[in-house]
């Protein structure tokens, strides 16, 4: 049973697919395209993309564009269940270090007790999948806003993350597992490079487009995605009309730690040795890339098309920053400014869009 | 009125000595950035794993500015403290085809296959600061850096000539290869006792209260060694008002400490030069380049450890105040 009708379901066609002067032959479909949540974001990265080819000498370069999608893929797997979660109405501030947690506990498994290091990734799948369980519990167990919850989380991982690799590796990094047995093969899988026509492009790119078009699939195909619009519109009247907003909850924690293993055993098998320290602070960047794409801050209105959207924005900025040449003092201000001029683009679009609809 | 009140103001309200203007008139006399050579315009890029804002790499970066001037060169740098950033950004300097690398190894696994893609794709590199007994392995040209456990011997001997007998050793960053690496070589050479305290360095009254609260348990403590020139200062607090008799002693130099050297508060300082880091790797690369020279015979090139007194801080005051000791 539906509780609320999905925004449109029509996959998104280029702007100006339809002329002006056959509107009212194609007013439904217009009319659904500027419904869409990532319209605003399209036009903001069409506008990054356009303003960093002008100025940045070499971004155009095919070898860049891998570059640039590549940094863009690693905010874009996690950016993805971030936004589900989003549109369900919660938020998960222990997503950035919950890749470090994953790696670092694929990496120490299998080196403590001498496994193939499958069995490690495989043990990694587990924990990370229970922290996302222990998230959604303590949600809908304690009634508690899911931004103390995962802060809670956020913390206690921190901790657990130095804590644990100091006691049981001495070193605040992990040993190598580089010559282990199933090294290689997991390599494969999650860090390895695919050189298309001289270009060498990772295959977290493949992992992300695949993770985007399984979220928007579930988003406008699935009874489960009527859920996640429902659960975020308004918890009470959902479970009013019958919708499991507890179940619906919980599952969108694990999506966010199933994307988080599939991150951290990229992290672990691209550089086979992992910094305890690392991952604190990306749990936001992630959260802008989805905001970015369109989703609300309340919940209830986002798409999957739209985080990858705004994870492209991201990756574009950061790196386009460093082909123009800029004065590294000033990055993160160029960062934070070019953000929120995308965001301020995406929102007038909207606005725009919702006039003329 | 107005006027005569603007007037006073701005005549009154100057300050004879020191700000900016003491600072302007240093800078016209120090050296003019000018090219001393007709070799072509290279771009030479660093990547570093400092993070925001740090006063080492300030002057890392000070020493490749004024390198890539009179060498014609120019200079491109970017940091990340997260690993899988700093090889990114290796990465987008390979893109952009640059003419020479300058990148350090503190996280090496990160850093080893984008090293790889530089010297493939025929772009020198040379590893700075950390990663000496990999730099080779990788494909690296050279090293320029300190050996963590030769500047530890150092503090070791130096504290043994000054007759000290009971130290200790003060790790503000947990797990540190490079730190346990000081601490280690100075436990080697030294005669007498040498405890580890391990601190909070994100921290910098919690440093000083561990200090303090470690001085006032054990009062035959008479000297303390910090890691980081920040972390002097807090020690010297500490001993301070724990009213212990110990000698204050660091790695690493910055103006408060040369201050203090100079007044007599701590006993020396082990300097590992970061100017010459940044300086030495822009001009090496700009002798490969022109030259085909490589420096060092395959071992890293050292640049410290340098043990400096209070009898050689003032002169070197006036340096650490403009950026570049």
């Amino acid at each position: 049973m539906t509780a609320t009708a999905p925004p449109g379901r029509d996959r998104p066609r280029e702007p100006g697919a339809a002329a002006a002067d056959e509107r009212l032959l194609h007013t439904s479909t217009l009319k659904k395209l500027l419904g869409r949540p990532e319209l605003g974001a399209v036009v903001g990265a069409a506008a990054v993309f356009l303003f960093f080819s002008v100025v940045a000498d070499g971004f155009l370069r095919a070898s860049s564009l891998g570059t640039v999608l590549y940094a863009s893929s690693i905010i874009g797997i996690m950016a993805v269940p971030v936004a589900l979660l989003m549109i369900g109405g919660e938020f998960d501030l222990s997503a950035g270090v919950m890749v470090t947690s994953s790696a670092l506990v694929t990496s120490m498994f299998a080196y403590q007790m001498t496994a193939n290091v499958w069995v490690g990734v495989l043990v990694s799948l587990l924990v990370t999948l229970a922290i996302g369980v222990f998230n959604g519990l303590m949600l809908t167990r304690t009634r508690l806003p899911s931004f103390i919850i995962t802060l809670g989380t956020f913390l206690m991982l921190t901790g657990l993350n130095l804590g644990f690799t100091k006691l049981i590796s001495g070193t605040v990094s992990t040993k190598s597992i580089a010559d282990m047995e199933g090294f290689d093969s997991a390599k494969a899988l999650f860090a390895s490079q695919l050189t298309i026509g001289g270009v060498e492009l990772k295959v977290t790119i493949l992992w992300w487009f695949a993770l985007v078009a399984v979220a928007t699939w579930i988003l406008l195909r699935t009874r489960f995605g009527n859920w996640i619009f429902a659960v975020g519109g308004g918890a009470h009247a959902a479970r009013a009309v019958g919708v499991p907003v507890d179940r619906t909850k919980i599952l969108l924690y694990v999506g966010v730690a199933f994307c988080a293993w599939i991150s951290g055993q990229h992290l672990l098998f691209s550089f086979d040795v992992v910094q305890s320290g690392e991952g604190v602070g990306n749990e936001l960047i992630y959260i802008i890339a989805a905001v970015i794409g369109g989703c609300l801050i309340t919940g209830g209105y986002g798409s999957a098309i739209g985080s990858a959207v705004g994870a492209f924005i991201f990756g574009m900025t950061s790196k386009g920053i460093v082909y123009a040449e800029w004065n590294p003092d000033w990055f993160t201000f160029f960062l934070g400014a070019m953000l929120l001029l995308a965001t301020l683009l995406n929102a007038w679009v909207r606005k725009r869009a919702e006039a003329t609809a | 009125m107005l006027v005569v009140v603007a007037l006073g103001v701005s005549t009154a309200g100057c300050s004879a000595t020191g700000g900016k203007r003491a600072e302007d008139a240093r800078k016209q006399a120090a050296a003019e950035g000018r090219a001393a050579v007709s070799t072509p315009r290279w771009t030479f890029a660093m990547v570093t794993h400092s993070g925001a804002g740090d006063t080492f790499w300030d002057i890392v970066q000070n020493g490749a500015k004024q390198a890539a001037a009179k060498d014609n060169i120019n200079f491109l740098y970017a940091n990340s403290d997260e690993a899988q950033q700093q090889a990114q950004l290796v990465d987008s300097y390979i893109d952009k085809k640059v003419d020479g690398l300058i990148v350090t190894l503190a996280k090496p696994e990160a850093m080893k296959a984008v090293v790889a893609k530089a010297t493939k794709a025929g772009i020198p590199v040379i590893t700075v600061n950390s990663g000496a007994e990999l730099s080779k392995s990788y494909g690296a040209l050279t090293h320029i850096g300190q050996d963590e456990t030769i500047a530890g011997e150092a503090v070791g001997d130096e504290l043994d000539e000054r007759g000290r007998k009971r130290a200790l050793c003060v790790i503000h960053e947990q797990g540190n290869v490079g730190h346990e690496q000081r601490c280690a070589g100075a436990r080697k050479t030294f005669g007498g006792a040498m405890e580890t305290l391990y601190v909070d360095g994100t921290n910098m009254p919690d440093v000083q209260a561990s200090i303090e609260a470690k001085l006032q348990t054990d009062e035959s403590i008479d000297a303390v060694v910090t890691l980081g020139a920040p972390f002097a200062a807090a020690a010297v607090q500490a001993k301070e008002s724990a009213g212990s008799k110990a000698e204050v002693d660091t790695f690493d130099l910055n103006a408060k400490v040369a201050t203090e050297l100079e007044d007599g508060k701590l006993g020396f300082a082990v300097d590992q030069q970061p100017y010459l880091q940044g300086y030495e790797a822009v001009d090496l690369l700009w002798l490969y380049r022109y030259n085909a020279d490589v420096l060092g015979g395959g071992r890293p090139v050292l640049t410290g450890p340098q043990i400096i007194t209070g009898a050689d801080a003032a002169k070197l005051k006036d340096y650490a105040e403009r950026g570049t000791r």
